[in-house]
């Protein structure tokens, strides 16, 4: 069991600010994130891409923001898991919570921020008829063990970066790779599309495009696949494995069933005080929270952290006198013992 | 010229709405559904207009002449489902006075 102050679900850009504003107040948090890597929509979606309203940053790259974003809360230690989606939620005799993941990591602690986003993010399915009854039976939306693909065939299908990493990189591990996409195009780094092209030409990957996946065949798993070319008859290809990458999705997800209030896909809360929701303890903050006025920006959600935090304070210490501090005058001490403070003026005689 | 313009936009339950899309706030045409509330929030618009989701894939029913597809959008097009010939990202559709008359029909949710 993992203890913390705060448990934040979602480590986007607003999860990882309410960790530095807890660590001044040092409140201690611990994030849970379905993705692999912090950063949220910042670093799934548009990592390469500027953003502009951002205070004090004229343009920043949503990469870089979060990148210094993990740099600005790192003294304060976080804890990670990541690549786990919260899945219950249990509240305890003592008024604490435990959050399970859907892989059976446990989480406690007294308050819990909701900093999920528009959800959790979930691969997006194709649309074959019988896909669902072949999935973890040769199927696989996400690649966790690239060692079940050894010596085996597998066929990958999508056009994006992922598609093409993955194919580069079972080119190696595979018995076969085939690499399904309905345009001869491909949208991805230069690098990866060229290094395709030249595991194409030396025939360690098989191409086939424009064409699509329309069927799976096999009785207790995948053993073949119905390829159509675009204008063509159907034909049927075998295979052990089908990875079908067509990038992720955001789902609200079990969140919607821990008895939120929930209105437009979003977490009511109260904004005229603290961002709590109609659960005492339970904080919704940044995109994934409603309220009237609601604006869903980056911004906003820094806000939403910061007085979230100051809730949270009062809850872990009930009845403890607080006074805010700038980190200009008390500076920031790190939980792993670094000290950042403004140097002292010097004081110097003039003769 | 009127400010506004008349398009007709088919939810994804059917239901046909006629509404007056203004042209002076350079609005795209994913942004008007939202304005209109014609889905659900978090369901249309995921990646803001980015051309990197797409949740605002619609089908055009009209003949008008719309802004020619970039390759961003013929690449999120070409890993989308439910696409037919006639699909657009509704984030790239700049609402402009040329598409008075426009209907769109908003394609399922994926």
């Amino acid at each position: 069991m993992i203890t913390t102050d705060i448990i934040i679900i979602g480590a986007g850009p607003t999860g990882l600010f309410a960790v530095f504003e807890a660590g001044l107040l040092k409140l201690k948090c611990h994030l849970i994130d379905a993705l692999p890597q912090p950063g949220g929509q910042c670093s799934e979606i548009y990592p390469k891409k500027p953003i502009y309203d951002i205070p004090a940053y004229p343009e920043i790259l949503a990469g870089d923001l979060t990148d210094k974003l993990l740099e600005q809360c790192k003294q304060f230690e976080p804890g990670f898991t990541l690549g786990e989606r919260a899945e219950t939620i249990d509240k305890q005799d003592d008024g604490s919570f435990i959050v399970t993941t859907n892989k059976g990591t446990q989480h406690k602690a007294p308050v819990v921020a909701i900093a999920s986003g528009l959800g959790s993010f979930e691969p997006r399915k194709p649309l074959i008829e019988n896909i669902t009854q072949f999935e973890d039976k040769g199927v696989e939306y996400i690649i966790k063990e690239p060692e079940l693909y050894r010596d085996k065939d597998v066929v990958i299908a999508g056009g994006g970066d992922s598609a093409l990493d993955w194919s580069i990189f079972l080119a190696d591990v595979a018995k076969s790779v085939t690499l399904v996409h309905r345009r001869n195009e491909f949208r991805g780094h230069l690098d990866s599309v060229e290094k395709v092209q030249e595991l194409k030409n030396s025939e360690k990957i098989s191409l086939i495009t424009p064409a699509e996946i329309t069927g799976i065949i096999g009785d207790e798993k995948v053993e073949a696949l119905e390829i159509t070319k675009k204008d063509e008859a159907p034909f049927t290809l075998g295979t052990d494995h089908f990875i079908p990458l067509f990038g992720l999705s955001p789902k609200l997800g079990p969140i919607a069933n821990w008895g939120l209030e929930i209105e437009k896909n979003a977490i009511k809360v109260n904004n005229a005080l603290d961002y709590q929701t109609n659960i005492p303890g339970i904080f919704a903050i940044g995109d994934g929270n409603i309220y009237p006025g609601k604006l869903k920006l980056i911004l906003c959600g820094f806000h939403e952290a910061t007085l979230m935090c100051q809730a949270a304070y009062q809850i872990i210490n009930p009845g403890r006198r607080y006074v805010l501090k700038y980190t200009t005058v008390a500076g920031v001490d790190g939980f792993d013992g670094t000290r950042k403070e403004a140097p002292k003026a010097v004081v110097k005689t003039i003769n | 010229m009127k400010q506004d313009i008349d398009i007709t936009i088919i939810d994804r339950d059917g239901v046909t709405h006629k509404i007056e899309a203004p042209t002076d706030m350079a609005m795209n045409l994913m942004e008007v559904v939202r304005s209109f509330e014609l889905a659900p929030e978090g369901t249309i618009g995921v990646c803001g207009g980015m051309a990197m989701c797409a949740s605002c894939q619609c089908y055009v029913n009209s003949e008008h002449n719309l802004p020619e597809m970039q390759d961003d959008e013929e690449a999120m097009l070409s890993e989308a489902f439910y696409v037919k010939d006639n699909s657009r990202l509704g984030c790239q559709i700049h609402i402009s006075p040329e598409l008075e008359g426009l209907e769109v029909e908003l394609a399922p949710e994926s």
